[in-house]
């Protein structure tokens, strides 16, 4: 370890693995994946493991992914909820892994214009 | 750039949870996780204590920050499956308060909720194995700044100015200390860690050792530079393998990383540390003690002045801090001292870590700022005294220190008030005590300690402990004189003012604090003959209540001395049994023939041989009837 410098950066590099436990603080979407049965017969599970792909292809590590056993009423599955800054939720039904991109690529320009 | 983890299971892997099986759980989980394919998705960490040991083993799920406890192998499955695959938290693992309501995050549980984690504030959230994500919690910032932009005056100035007191027991202002090695002559200086610990049933150094090493690491070589040391050493008993692994294993990574060694930050500063392992005597956690092990010499204490700070090992200038008082430093330079001056009261600043113990709801470990009451402490986060009983006192520093009564619960916990009640804050042993407990019974059990760890050097504490227990040992055994409490108070008080060291010094405190708040019970042992709390084996007697024994014959068969002896009607009137042979004695007089309620008119009266009896009690658990008395 030669200087701060250093340090600081090795511990924004750190922070990025830790935002999951909320350490280092600022998360920037939040993408909620519905795993109802229902969700999961629709393919939800290949959804979840899309946004993670597109996450890492992007080299994001300040969102979270989550799950719920919530089952929108009406909905077309797979459903995910993407919560931004401000606590906006933006619902999208009838998922597939193909449309993946499109929602986090949406997802962090939206979170941008909420955090500015 | 790693792969992103959408969600961390930590896991406790303090003592207390890898004694209740949480290497198994962990060993399920991991395995699960690989089964159901999620094992590049969820990572699973070992932590340091989370401090709610008797829930253990406890875990918490992020991002969400589920808090499950008293995990089975077995619920691995079910955390994979519906938690983490599907979002349904498993219910039947989730906290549940007295009132049987469910909570299912941390920071909402009480015994959390109402901590202030400053020496732990990184213990139980992150992997103490993986030095990066203490640098991700600041770590090794100070470090930093100490020694790119401070002076050592500047250094010690702040840590004066925050008003920390050592942690280890004494309380001595932390920043003199500092400043006295800094001045002293000697070369070279010596940073030594005492973490020792042999106060029983503490373990707040450990858990800072297991759970966040590095902050220790950190905080010595920050002393280091402040006063002109570059050799630190560690001194941990060997009964803590798993803090000295742990310790080792960050030393390591601090090398790798460039904050241990030569040159650190480019400045020129070289620090190195070393581990020594005692052999956990008590009074190796004595400074000059502990020094003279640390040279390899008998654990020996000797007279001070001169102190450590001028002539400590191989009789140069030492530092030497408690494990607790170092984890403290990293945040006080981070932070400034005006922060860490704003926790507390006016003489004791900052936080203290406690070890609950004994007759309380929630056992384990918990920081809160000083000052907090001691009724706070077992009612709101100790969750009060098991089994609905009555909070009798609470012991604190241990065998040195002194037991808290009832009336004064709502004490606040810090130095010079602890003092003034004739206890001591001590490392931070917190242990309660319901009314239950016999006071002269937990007096004979510490100075019992003490008497054994005496290391046997000055006369007062080898020979003056012994004749104190003696007469302790006496007095709960029936044998008690008039005039032995008064002889304790005047022996406890010349041990006091003529022992050599610390141990000696405060060995009496839980004889003669005892005597100041329960004096009552040691007369009761002494004139009555009676243990008024009905501990004292041989204080206390079983007896049969005739009234109530059905003669079943339970007890009869399960005594395992035979004292249980059936009897005729006239002997047991004769004898006059306990206080249920005198009523029906009287009521016997008075109807001519003792009425037998409910019991079986063919078999005999039972009743207790008490020459033969050896209080054990199982005649009293057996009986389905309430039919046997203890007093
Ligand atoms: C018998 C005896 C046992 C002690 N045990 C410990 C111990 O286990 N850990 C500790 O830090 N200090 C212990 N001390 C206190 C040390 O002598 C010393 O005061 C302390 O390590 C200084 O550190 P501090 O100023 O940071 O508290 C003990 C003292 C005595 C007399």
């Amino acid at each position: 370890m030669r200087s701060l410098a250093e340090l600081e950066q090795l511990k924004r590099h750190a922070q990025k693995e830790l935002g999951v436990r909320g350490i280092g603080g600022y998360c920037r979407a939040t993408f909620i994946v519905h795993m109802g049965t229902d969700g999961i017969a629709a393919g939800a599970r290949e959804v979840l493991l899309a946004i993670l792909d597109e996450l890492k292809r992007l080299g994001i590590h300040d969102c979270r992914v989550t799950q719920t056993d919530v089952t929108g009423f009406g909905m077309k599955p797979p459903v995910v909820d993407v919560v931004t800054p401000g606590h906006r939720v933006e619902t999208y039904t009838g998922v597939s892994p193909e449309g993946v991109r499109k929602i986090v690529a949406e997802s962090l320009v939206e979170s941008r214009v909420a955090a500015v | 750039m790693g792969v992103l983890y959408r969600a961390h299971v930590l896991v406790c892997g303090g003592a207390g949870c890898v004694s209740s099986g949480c290497r198994a759980v962990q060993e399920a989980l991991k395995s699960e996780l690989a089964k159901q394919g999620l094992d590049k998705e969820i990572k699973v960490v070992e932590t340091g204590c989370m401090g709610s040991c008797d829930l253990g083993p406890v875990m918490v799920v992020y991002p969400e920050g589920v808090f499950y406890r008293k995990v089975r192998p077995e619920d691995a499955r079910d955390i994979v499956q519906e938690h983490l695959l599907k979002g349904r938290p498993v219910e039947r693992l989730l906290y549940h308060t007295s009132q049987r309501e469910i909570i299912q995050q941390m920071e909402d549980i009480d015994f959390f909720a109402k901590q202030r984690k400053v020496v732990l504030r990184n213990c139980g959230i992150i992997d103490p194995e993986d030095i990066t994500e203490y640098i991700a919690r600041d770590g090794y910032e100070a470090l930093a700044r100490v020694l790119t932009e401070m002076t050592p005056e500047e250094v010690i100035d702040v840590v004066k100015k925050s008003g920390l007191r050592g942690r280890g027991g004494a309380g001595f202002p932390t920043g003199l200390k500092w400043e006295f090695c800094a001045k002293a002559t000697g070369r070279p200086k010596y940073v030594v860690c005492n973490a020792d610990e042999g106060d029983p049933g503490a373990f707040m150094d450990r858990s800072v050792l297991e759970g966040d090493p590095h902050s220790v690491i950190e905080a010595m070589a920050i002393a280091g530079r402040a006063i002109g040391s570059n050799q630190g050493f560690v001194y941990v008993r060997a009964e803590y393998p798993l803090a000295i692994q742990r310790l080792k294993h960050a030393i390591a990574q601090a090398y790798d990383y460039g904050l241990l060694g030569k040159d650190i930050f480019g400045t020129g500063f070289d620090f190195d540390l070393e581990i020594r392992v005692g052999a956990g005597a008590f009074v190796c956690g004595e400074e000059t003690a502990l020094l003279a092990s640390i040279e390899g010499k008998r654990g020996m204490p000797r007279p001070r002045p001169p102190f450590p700070a001028n002539e400590g090992l191989w009789g140069k200038p030492t530092l030497i801090n408690n494990v607790e008082t170092y984890a403290n430093i990293p945040p006080i330079i981070l932070n400034g001292w005006e922060w860490f001056a704003g926790i507390g009261t006016e003489k004791s600043k900052g936080t203290k870590v406690f070890a609950l113990a004994g007759k309380i709801a929630n056992t384990g470990l918990v920081e809160v700022p000083m000052g907090t009451t001691l009724r706070e402490i077992v009612y709101d986060i100790g969750g009060g005294i098991l089994g609905g009983k009555k909070f009798k006192a609470a012991q604190t520093g241990g065998p040195s220190g002194g037991c808290i009564p009832a009336e004064h619960l709502d004490t606040p916990m810090e130095y010079d008030t602890l003092v003034k009640l004739g206890a001591m804050m001590g490392s931070g042993g917190l242990i309660v005590m319901d009314e239950g407990t016999c006071m002269v019974d937990i007096a004979k059990f510490f100075l019992q300690f003490t008497q054994d760890e005496s290391c046997g050097k000055c006369i007062p504490c080898r020979e003056g402990t012994r004749a104190m227990l003696d007469i302790l040992t006496r007095i709960t055994e029936g044998r008690g004189r008039e005039g032995d409490i008064e002889l304790l108070e005047h022996l406890g008080t010349t041990i006091k003012d003529t022992a050599l060291c610390g141990l000696g010094q405060t060995a009496p405190n839980p004889v003669l604090s005892t005597i100041r708040y329960f004096r009552h019970e040691y007369e009761a042992h002494i004139r009555e003959k009676r243990c008024p709390a009905g501990v004292c084996a041989a204080l206390v007697h079983y007896e049969i209540l005739q009234d109530k024994c059905k003669r079943c014959g339970l007890c009869r068969r399960s005594c395992p001395v035979d004292a249980i002896e059936e009897t005729t009607e006239a002997e047991l009137v004769a004898a006059g049994v306990g206080a249920a042979g005198a009523d029906m004695q009287a009521a016997g007089a008075s109807q001519g023939a003792i009425s037998q309620p409910a019991s079986s008119p063919k078999r005999k009266p039972l009743f207790i041989n008490q020459e033969r009896c050896i209080k054990c009690g199982v005649c009293m658990r057996e009986c389905r009837f309430q039919a046997i008395n203890r007093c």
